[in-house]
């Protein structure tokens, strides 16, 4: 769609252009093209000489088998944080879209926690979950349970995916309830009057009428929890124990804070990027086709 | 619905919906209880559920003193700080979208399209993904420890300026049209017409780029070393200590309500904005 009365001044569109494109050049492609020029190099212990290497930060990266237990725990993670923030909100919005008073009332009460930062989102948890004075871990204690997130890998990946998901749930809320609202009273009082019951309803009818909305939430919150539960993991386990919970975007920076490799560690940039732009690109063709089921 | 319902059917939405309010409400409850008790109750593991004395002393230090055991810029400088960034963020990725926006509806120009997919690719690539390349940019600059360097690396963003494209396009070319004969320029059209109808969708972007910025992370921890520049999210983690025993919980948790309260606010003050920006700018 092109405007068809536009503005003839030649200089002007490009001196409101700048502001942006300046700030765009100079901390986006710059630093993206430093990345994938560095990912090529190879830098000596001092720093005072580099080597053109070809692929070989990427060989290196992709034979150590530390970094394929980093990809698994994020894949573990985001799968368990988008699994269960995803059925928690849609539990609740399919309540809430059930002619019910006060539904507008659940939801100021349930959107809220978007607005919670990740990591303070961690610090409430580490509050609840500590294994000395969390309130949840206490009342873990009769059952037999020795919840210990600083010794225990699972303990500790449990505790950043509730963080994580409980922050989440009020986005995917927000959007499974308008994605149920959306769907036509006729067609479910049609299968109703056929003699479909509500939960007959609900699987073949609500969820795949609603499965454009579920697929775009999918997106989102894997990319939720690659890349914006970073501050989550610091504040909780800070990667451990025994990077446990150390997922990609923590890894780059746990190994660059380290210092040395920086060839590597523009490698893992590269492929971080790779993964955004593909996730980007799968989400843009299915908001372009607005494909149902 | 359709069916008749019986009172068993009419409860159960309710209590699904109240058991999901107070899962959701705990944490922060908790945090809220925390803030009001003495350290040695809650190291104790003995904290109550209800609340204790010292909340107006917790917070009276929280804000205006340092720990008491750590060295730690009192939270008011960093409320201060958290809120600069939050607003600078927001206010500037708003300013420089709607005017490339601009460029790119009302204007013909070489290189417009190519523009427009430089800005459009952005959306591509997080902060997260490019830390430490930008960061060395950052440095080179010599924007360490300034606001400057805080919040200019995230003020460049796609989202924006696509959601004023789209909405510029919804603008009946009638009333540039109109202007036009009226003898308006680029400039009185700009601040007479366009600036007063974006106002709802500025408003809407506001209210999700606030918490944005609130909540950023990892670039200021990067970015930061003085104390003094420190947002409260980044100070919150810093107040605990390794060895639980050394945390003072109790400013901790203090933290943590002063750090949730201004965007949680917004969110529900403004929760009709929030909702139509956090459904526009995923459009």
């Amino acid at each position: 769609m092109e405007k068809r009365a536009v503005f003839g001044n030649r200089v002007l569109p490009y001196g409101l252009l700048a502001p942006q494109i300046a700030v765009t050049l100079i901390f986006f492609y710059w630093p993206a093209a430093q990345a994938v020029q560095h990912s090529f190099l190879v830098q000596d212990a001092f720093g005072l000489s580099t080597e053109f290497v070809w692929f070989e930060n990427y060989k290196q990266l992709f034979s150590d088998p530390s970094y394929y237990r980093t990809l698994a725990t994020t894949v573990i993670f985001s799968t368990a944080v988008t699994a269960v923030s995803l059925s928690v909100a849609l539990l609740l919005a399919a309540m809430a879209d059930r002619e019910i008073k006060g539904a507008t009332g659940y939801r100021t009460l349930l959107i809220w926690p978007y607005a919670v930062a990740p990591a303070v989102a961690g610090v409430l948890w580490i509050f609840m979950l500590d294994p000395s004075l969390g309130m949840i871990s206490r009342a873990m204690r009769p059952l037999g349970i020795d919840w210990n997130p600083r010794l225990n890998g699972n303990h500790a990946m449990t505790q950043v995916v509730l963080a994580s998901a409980w922050k989440q749930i009020s986005y995917n809320f927000l959007f499974f309830l308008a994605g149920l609202q959306a769907i036509p009273k006729s067609v479910i009082e049609a299968a109703a009057i056929d003699g479909a019951r509500r939960w007959r309803r609900f699987w073949t009818i609500i969820l795949p009428l609603l499965s454009p909305t579920t697929f775009f939430l999918v997106i989102v919150n894997i990319v939720y929890a690659f890349f914006d539960t970073f501050g989550t993991i610091d504040t909780m386990t800070g990667g451990g124990p025994a990077k446990a919970t150390e997922t990609l975007v923590y890894k780059v920076y746990a190994d660059g804070r380290l210092g040395g490799d920086l060839g590597g560690s523009a490698a893992q940039s590269v492929i971080l990027m790779f993964i955004v732009i593909s996730l980007t690109a799968v989400q843009f063709r299915f908001v372009e086709r607005k494909v149902t089921y | 619905m359709v069916e008749r319902q019986t009172a068993f059917s009419r409860i159960i939405p309710h209590a699904v919906l109240l058991t999901g309010v107070a899962i959701v409400a705990f944490p922060v409850y908790l945090a809220v209880i925390g803030s009001t008790h003495e350290t040695a109750v809650i190291a104790n593991g003995q904290m109550p559920l209800t609340p204790g004395r010292e909340a107006f002393d917790t917070y009276y230090r929280t804000i205006f003193t340092g720990g008491s055991r750590t060295t730690r810029e009192p939270v008011g400088t960093m409320l201060l700080n958290s809120f600069t960034m939050a607003m600078l963020i927001a206010l500037g990725k708003i300013a420089i979208s709607i005017l490339s926006a601009y460029a790119v509806v009302y204007f013909r120009f070489p290189f417009r399209r190519a523009a427009f997919w430089m800005i459009f690719v952005t959306l591509m690539l997080p902060v997260e993904v490019r830390i430490y390349p930008t960061y060395k940019v950052a440095a080179d600059l010599g924007l360490l420890d300034s606001m400057a360097g805080l919040t200019l690396p995230l003020i460049a963003s796609a989202t924006a300026t696509l959601l004023f494209r789209q909405f510029f396009m919804t603008i009946p070319d009638e009333l540039v049209e109109a202007s036009k004969i009226d003898g308006a320029g680029p400039f009185r059209f700009f601040f007479d017409t366009l600036l007063p109808l974006s106002r709802t969708n500025m408003a809407a972007l506001f209210v999700i780029l606030f918490i944005y910025g609130w909540n950023q992370y990892l670039w200021p921890l990067l970015i930061t070393t003085r104390d003094d520049m420190q947002t409260i999210v980044i100070g919150i983690k810093k107040m605990i200590v390794t060895s639980d025993a050394l945390t003072e919980w109790q400013v901790v948790m203090a933290t943590a309500v002063l750090a949730m309260l201004p965007p949680v606010a917004v969110v529900v003050l403004m929760q009709k904005l929030f909702v139509r920006g956090l459904v526009e700018t995923e459009k």
